[in-house]
């Protein structure tokens, strides 16, 4: 008994010790920052995050520099959400109710993105996805607390369409990452580029799963299929093997290629002078764009990090810019304002300035739209030009059928 | 077309010594150690890191690129040698498959200290010099550097066979991979022969990742991707067996290759897009494989007795302290929605539900001796069902039950067909079954919502708030768990471990020992659906991330490192990893080193898990 007894009372101690450590919580400061929840996939994505960070954090340093945010420091809470959507939400949670924070921003992963923005919704919580591409985020699974800062998709596919449009290639040939990104990416393609040129064919299909792209087989397979063009949608090593085992196997000479995202920094620079010369891309010429803000955010970039800026530091960066106009327009943390404020709502960015859409919460920023060369043993994007999101968004009567009803 | 499938066949050919020359280390290890070297695929990974940079280092010429991919080499075996006589050596004598969770540790740590040297960039690896360009085969330019690991897989083939057949070194292996008892009993030093091995797995491995290079970047996610494939080339190979492991790695690079080539095929208004079947084509060979041969194409049986599932310590009777246990339990569990923050619920919510996962799959493990590496099929499945039903307009136990249903079958199905394996096959079989199910989910847009997932599933308005679901999430955890204890004195407990410990003797006591594991196969795969139906109204969402392999080898770290041979063991295991987890994610940045760092350190104090180790030291004295 006397055994037992001592169990039961080393048991409620461990209980009692377990309890006081969980329950601990930081105690709030004097006159309280602005806390905002950040969560990204900063392990499995690191190519992108890193550089996002970056940017992110000088943001919040110029922003407090100048006093911060309605009279309060702005202070971000980041987490690593593991790539994984139940981890993401337990965090969202975490920084929710734990550390307090009034809103939340990150995310690069669409199902994470679109987990998190789930959990905004029930909890009535505003989130601003800086990265996640899926169109769904804003479109079909679209609420009232998620807006979203990245040219989506759709957006990004449309700009490409132009040009592709304007070749009048007859027969394509497609490869895309197996999974939503890459799926809806072809769709949009395929279904905007028959419009605008009745008759066109896509003559073979290829769809690696992501990140382990059997690249001499695919570049093969494409190459017996004799297109005229080619459309890409893998990024990240998948490219950078079919860059190296198509040209090897000589199948991109005398075929127009379109790569969505292949003129990113994060993807076009490990090629380096093995850049494909000639691609139309999405991208980030960062050492050309020479408009005042954009020089101004380098500038700052370069000597705070001492690094040169990524496509990933300008949507960190724009991200938190966006945060911090929504707080300044709505004058208070409180939620409904915020969420009141960020409709419509204007951010000045590195891209310029970009606005929130209120009927479908996502933001115009735009991307770059040019062709890849190789200077100086770098890949480069040349005769590019900036594509403002606005343009390449559809008409309001179709984004709100495909938004669900508030 | 004929040409073109040719080519592919080539293709499939240079891919597939890569794989086999990683494999070759694998199984090589596995054949003498019993270690299922998690870290093999951070062995590659490390290899095409340290080729990098020493191709820079030594320049471009061929000695630049051989002598580098020579030093990749030797750096990894030295990591292997690190690993072998740091961590490893310390615990072949624990339970089997401890020392994979150990492995698993280091490809943490070995992620993090690559980001920590490398960055976060993708490294692209020179050309071959000499080797860089085609040559026109069949009037398609193939590149010189695939002809030459079409090579380069049977002439290492032969090398090793030459070192195994033909020294006394390759006698001892072979006789250990044979019967690792006898070969000690004949007086073989077993931590030379052990290192040894381990050592040149390493640097099969580390060769392989800076050969590769010319053909893959140098990039963070390579340790992962690449461990699967091995795995699966070296159990369809069948373990142990070296040419076993190079014809696999050729039927599933050829075959892959193949599937790329054809492409999208229309028959009878049916099309087939087999570019997409890329996604499993390995574990779909390897289903087929395994059912046909339990042991791999070229695999042997192991000899019965010695090398079986050791002997387990007898589950301890629940006794006064046990009980003590549960009554304290069910007061301080429920009193924590009055005395901890939201948050601390919510946390508590995600361990109750991966405790009920780590017992059910603690049942399989622990009573029945039969490992599952798929252990997420049925909690994802359980999960599916419970969404699609809510979102279908069940109500909310309607759907619960839709999960638990869901799992149920699927178990059933999956049971019948893996229960023909035993040990490492049946482990592989269920992973296989488990990656198939997870790409049908993946894959099935219309129903699933393909990679994107579902969103919007939360519980009831009762429910809604986290303390009352949290509550209700302790309440069907503790008596789910509450059950399973029972049931592991109950007859079918006694009769399941008894299959487990001596089948012939079972049998002859009248046991049907196939219907007794199915039947705790489909027991396990219905508890972890309840678990993940109860896990998806917590989070509101679900993606096929929740049947993938990750899940599955937190759902194995959970129950080995609680101890899966006690009654709380799992349960245990699933409360240590996912406090530990949450705590060091937000400690620092280099989270996955550290959490690496913690797993290696609680497998080298407690090898047989938490509780087994803590029973042991109380114990001490009394025979196991």
């Amino acid at each position: 008994m006397k055994r037992a007894l001592s169990t039961a009372v080393r048991l409620g101690l461990t209980a009692a010790i377990a309890v006081a450590g969980l329950t601990a919580s930081p105690s709030a400061a004097q006159q309280p920052p602005i806390r905002v929840g950040e969560l990204n996939s900063y392990k499995a994505i690191p190519a992108f995050l890193e550089p996002y960070k970056k940017g992110w954090e000088l943001a919040v340093e110029e922003i407090n520099a100048k006093g911060g945010v309605a009279g309060r420091k702005l202070e971000i809470v980041s987490r690593d959400d593991n790539a994984s959507p139940g981890d993401a939400v337990r965090v969202a949670e975490e920084l929710v109710t734990r550390e307090k924070v009034d809103l939340l921003t990150g995310g690069f992963l669409s199902h994470v993105g679109l987990a998190i923005s789930s959990f905004a919704k029930q909890n009535k919580i505003v989130f601003i996805a800086a990265e996640p591409l899926t169109d769904k985020l804003v479109w079909e699974n679209g609420n009232a607390y998620t807006f979203r800062l990245r040219a989506s998709t759709y957006m990004q596919v449309h700009m490409l369409v132009d040009e592709a449009a304007k070749l009048g290639k007859k027969r394509w040939a497609i490869v895309y990452p197996n999974y939503e990104y890459g799926q809806s990416a072809i769709a949009s393609f395929k279904k905007l580029l028959s419009a605008r040129q009745p008759g066109v064919e896509f003559v073979v299909e290829q769809a690696p799963p992501l990140g382990k792209i059997e690249a001499g087989a695919v570049a093969q397979a494409i190459a017996d299929a004799k297109p005229d063009a080619i459309f890409n949608v893998t990024f990240g090593p998948d490219l950078q093997k079919l860059v190296r085992e198509g040209t090897t196997r000589g199948i991109f000479s005398g075929v127009a290629v379109f790569s969505l995202l292949g003129g990113e920094p994060e993807y076009l620079d490990p090629l380096k002078d093995e850049a494909p010369i000639g691609w139309y891309v999405t991208g980030y010429p960062w050492d050309q764009i020479k408009t005042p803000e954009h020089d101004a955010f380098v500038k700052a970039y370069r000597s705070r990090w001492n690094d040169y800026p990524r496509l990933g530091s300008v949507v960190g960066y724009s991200a938190i810019k966006s945060v911090a106009a929504a707080l300044a327009k709505a004058g208070s943390a409180d939620t409904e304002k915020v969420r009141a404020a960020m409709a419509g709502l204007e951010v000045e960015t590195p891209f310029g300035k970009v606005v929130y859409r209120s009927i479908d919460h996502q933001s115009t920023m735009g991307a770059y739209v040019g062709r890849t060369a190789v200077r100086e043993g770098k890949g480069v994007m040349v005769d590019w030009r900036y594509e403002p999101g606005e343009k390449h968004l559809p008409p309001d009567a179709e984004v709100k059928s495909k938004r669900p009803a508030q | 077309m004929l040409s073109s499938l040719l080519i592919q066949t080539l293709n499939g050919l240079a891919s597939a010594s890569l794989l086999f020359l990683v494999a070759l280390g694998l199984t090589l290890i596995f054949g003498v150690t019993r270690v299922v070297n998690f870290a093999h695929g951070s062995f590659f990974m490390l290899g095409a890191y340290v080729g990098v940079t020493l191709f820079d280092r030594l320049g471009g010429g061929a000695l630049g690129f051989w002598g580098g991919a020579l030093g990749a080499g030797l750096a990894v075996a030295t990591v292997g040698l690190a690993v072998e006589v740091l961590v490893l050596r310390r615990i072949y004598r624990a339970p089997e498959l401890l020392q994979l969770v150990a492995t698993f540790g280091i490809v943490l740590i070995v992620k993090d200290a690559a980001l920590y040297v490398w960055g976060p960039e993708d490294l692209l690896g020179p050309r071959p010099p000499g080797l860089g360009g085609s040559l026109p085969i069949f009037g398609k330019p193939l590149p010189v550097y695939d002809l030459f690991l079409i090579l380069l897989g049977p002439a290492m083939l032969a090398g090793v066979w030459a070192l195994l057949t033909r020294t006394t070194w390759g006698l001892r292996v072979r006789a250990a991979t044979e019967d690792r008892d006898m070969a000690a009993a004949l007086g073989i030093d077993q931590a030379m022969l052990f290192s040894g091995v381990f050592v040149l797995g390493a640097f099969l491995a580390g060769l392989a990742g800076a050969l590769a290079l010319p053909r893959e970047p140098a990039s963070l996610g390579l340790d992962l991707s690449v461990i699967a494939d091995v795995f699966v080339v070296t159990v369809v190979g069948g373990l142990g067996s070296i040419p076993g492991a190079y014809l696999a790695a050729v039927l599933i690079s050829v075959a892959k290759a193949w599937c790329i080539g054809i492409g999208t095929l229309t028959l009878g208004g049916i099309t087939v897009s087999f570019t997409k079947l890329t996604i499993v084509a390995e574990f779909l060979v390897m289903a087929g494989v395994l059912m046909a041969r339990p042991w791999g194409l070229l695999g042997a049986e192991p000899v019965e007795g010695r090398v079986a599932h050791g002997r387990a310590w007898p589950l301890d009777e629940p006794r006064r302290r046990f009980w003590l246990t549960v009554a304290t339990m069910s007061v301080v569990l429920p009193a924590m929605t009055l005395l901890a923050d939201r948050y601390t619920l919510v946390l508590l919510t995600d361990v109750a539900v991966f405790a009920v996962v780590a017992s059910s799959l603690g049942i399989l493990m622990g009573w029945g001796g039969m490992a599952s590496f798929g252990h997420a099929a049925y909690f994802g499945a359980g999960a599916y069902g419970a969404a699609l039903a809510a979102l279908g307009g069940a109500p909310f136990v309607l759907a619960l039950g839709a999960g638990i249903a869901l799992s149920g079958v699927l178990a059933a199905v999956f049971g019948r067909l893996a229960l023909r394996a035993d040990g490492i096959s049946l482990a592989m079989l269920t992973l296989a079954f488990a990656q198939i199910t997870w790409a049908v989910a993946f894959q099935w847009d219309a129903v699933t919502g393909g990679s994107n997932g579902l969103v919007g599933i939360w519980p009831p308005a009762l429910l809604a708030d986290r303390r009352a679901y949290y509550l209700f999430a302790v309440v069907v955890a503790g008596l789910t768990i509450a059950g399973v204890w029972r049931l592991a004195h109950a007859p079918f407990g006694y009769a399941l471990r008894a299959t487990r410990d001596h089948r012939r003797r079972a049998q002859a006591s009248g046991l049907d020992i196939e219907r007794i594991r199915w039947a705790a196969f489909v027991l396990s795969g219905s508890l972890a659906g309840l678990a993940g139906s109860v896990y998806v109204f917590a989070k509101g969402s679900l993606s096929p991330d929740a049947l993938a392999i990750p899940r599955s080898v937190d759902a194995l770290v959970m129950v080995l490192l609680g101890g899966a041979e006690t009654l709380v063991g799992p349960a245990l295991g699933a409360m240590v990893f996912t406090l530990l987890s949450d705590w060091i994610t937000r400690a620092t940045p280099y989270w996955q080193a550290l959490l690496g760092l913690a797993i290696v350190a609680l497998t080298l104090v407690f090898p047989h898990g938490i509780s087994g180790t803590l029973a042991r030291w109380r114990g001490a004295g009394a025979t196991p």
